[in-house]
């Protein structure tokens, strides 16, 4: 999966429209990222989650918004609307989700307060896995460094990453941005062969030369579990071209790129791996 | 004559040495090399920080480790046919000491003074190194943590506005603040440095926040800001390339790829980069 015109390019597991409340951030808005950004960066779609909603309880508003405000770029924008599996209601939200074509949706433990071993959590991944939708978790927003006194929230553990891996019987296929080399490492290496299968990593946090942890996990985890994201609006939607650009000479020759994973790639995967309705056979939504 | 267009310089770059804290710094070494190479830097100016914590910490050299690592920086700098050259790194905390290691420095090829986190910027202790640098004709590059709250461990971090307080006294030294991508508000030294025309900013730092480039632009001004990458090129690479879509004028985006570091060091630091001509400081778009 490449930037370059040979074909589609990748779809971005990481973007968000609407503001974000501890700093600025220049255009945030959908007609921005669909017919400027992502065409320009080489993205063919993008998974589209509300950056407002990640900081609110309720996140009912928050994704009537992103359905309102993506609904004429739909081309190429997807909604990643945000399931808080300790709200009532959470799994009629998970239905909607899939009637308005979600192929993933995003929760933020670290700012609800969730930690590793939150049977919620467990529910909703198990859910996601039966109706096909990946489950997206965002590490951090911003680097630990220059966080406002006001946003306390840690940043999600491996724990709680291997946690949801780890469901027994589960086929929820996790998305995990924002995660530098050792929590990746942390994560992946604590799961088994079956569990390491569904799980992928955004690599815009990755350091590239010298330092090169990104192609250390493409020698070592394999660019399959890695997958692309542009981070807009939160950072520069080239990071992971650059990261690309910069990778050794012998695996660009041995097709790392193109074995990148993508949107497209895990969606599909998801939903092959799902059965859809069965989730709600036997599940309280309360 | 420059090429306008292409020329790149890294003003902020580290190495590693035999003497430092990696069993792989030759690897990590021609990483950046490498790395370089393909982005399209011309020159790297460098530093190494005693023995990255080795042998003494990073931020607080001993005298012996920054000797050391300065020598490996000169003879590597020298040895690299101008695809490197040498700050030299000095801890302020020994002042005798930094002073000679200065002298010697620029006796060996150094171009610029590096000075990390081992005394705050406003301490009377660096008016003499900024004095020396002076009159050396060559600018200080000093590691900032933007808008410092509270002590961060194992340095004696200064932010935006104690490098300030020093560029108000030292007016004739040229001050490179470091790093805005690298920790901390960078808007904080934006405001910092309002007004300050000695003081100027490297863009270098992991982070790359979207709209840290235009507010440095609207902020700081094209005439102040130095591209750079410091310790990861990849974030470098992300803003040379973000850059291209800020609404620079041609001249503008050259100035930040280049210029501005030909202003800023020392007349003459960058002549081998010329094609034809040795005098290359009037060749930069903003001098």
């Amino acid at each position: 999966m490449t930037l370059d015109s040979s074909g589609p390019g990748p779809v971005d597991v990481c973007s968000w429209i609407g503001g974000y409340p501890f700093r600025e951030i220049p255009h945030p808005e959908a007609a921005i990222l669909a017919r400027v950004v992502l065409p320009r960066e080489g993205f063919s779609g993008a998974w589209v989650g509300h950056l407002p909603g990640a900081f609110q309880r309720d996140p009912a508003s928050s994704n009537e918004a992103l359905l309102k405000s993506i609904e004429s770029y739909r081309d190429i924008l997807e909604p990643a609307p945000i399931v808080r599996p300790d709200w009532p209601g959470w799994l009629a939200t998970l239905t909607w989700a899939v009637e308005h074509g979600a192929p993933a949706v995003r929760i933020y433990p670290a700012q609800w307060g969730m930690v590793a071993e939150n049977p919620r959590l467990r529910e909703l991944a198990l859910a996601c896995g039966e109706l096909g939708l990946a489950l997206h978790v965002t590490v951090r927003f911003e680097d630990l460094r220059q966080r406002h006194f006001m946003d306390v929230a840690s940043d999600v553990s491996a724990a709680l990453l291997r946690g949801i891996a780890r469901i027994p019987g589960s086929r929820c296929h996790l998305v995990v941005s924002g995660a530098g080399r050792e929590l990746i490492e942390e994560t992946h290496w604590g799961l088994t062969p079956e569990e390491q299968s569904r799980v992928w990593y955004d690599f815009n946090w990755l350091w590239g030369p010298p330092e090169d942890s990104f192609a250390h996990l493409v020698r070592t985890l394999g660019a399959p579990r890695l997958t692309w994201s542009s981070y807009w609006p939160l950072r520069l939607a080239q990071q992971c071209r650059s990261l690309t650009t910069l990778l050794p000479d012998d695996l660009l020759a041995n097709g790392a790129v193109e074995s990148l994973a993508d949107g497209r790639i895990i969606a599909s995967s998801a939903r092959s791996a799902g059965v859809a309705g069965s989730a709600t056979s036997n599940r309280q939504d309360v | 004559m420059f090429d306008r267009d292409h020329l790149l310089i890294d003003a902020h770059a580290h190495f590693h040495t035999p003497f430092t804290n990696r069993v792989d710094w030759e690897h990590y070494n021609n990483s950046r090399l490498a790395a370089g190479r393909r982005i399209g830097v011309r020159c790297h100016v460098a530093s190494v920080l005693g023995s990255w914590g080795h042998t003494s910490p990073t931020y607080f050299a001993s005298p012996d480790d920054q000797t050391r690592a300065n020598d490996w920086m000169f003879d590597f700098a020298g040895a690299s046919n101008g695809e490197i050259r040498a700050f030299v790194a000095v801890n302020p905390n020994y002042t005798r000491h930094a002073l000679s290691e200065i002298e010697r420095g620029f006796a060996a090829g150094a171009i610029g003074v590096k000075l990390a986190a081992g005394r705050r910027a406003d301490d009377g202790l660096l008016d003499e190194i900024a004095t020396v640098a002076a009159q050396y004709d060559a600018p200080i590059l000093h590691h900032v943590w933007h808008h410092r709250q509270r002590d961060w461990p194992n340095q004696d971090a200064s932010d935006g506005l104690d490098l300030a307080r020093l560029a108000l006294r030292q007016r004739d030294t040229r001050f490179i603040m470091a790093h805005i991508g690298g920790g901390g508000d960078y808007t904080h030294s934006f405001a910092a440095a309002a007004g300050i025309d000695n003081l100027v900013m490297d863009l270098s730092g992991s982070g790359i926040d979207r709209g840290m480039l235009d507010l440095a632009i609207e902020r700081v001004g094209v005439q102040r800001l130095l591209w750079a990458s410091d310790i990861t090129m990849c974030t470098g690479l992300t803003k040379l390339l973000a850059l291209s879509h800020a609404g620079l004028s041609t001249d503008d985006l050259a100035a930040i790829r280049w210029g501005n570091a030909v202003r800023i060091f020392p007349r003459g630091a960058f002549a081998h980069l010329a094609d034809e001509r040795a005098d290359v400081a009037s060749e930069s778009p903003t001098g």
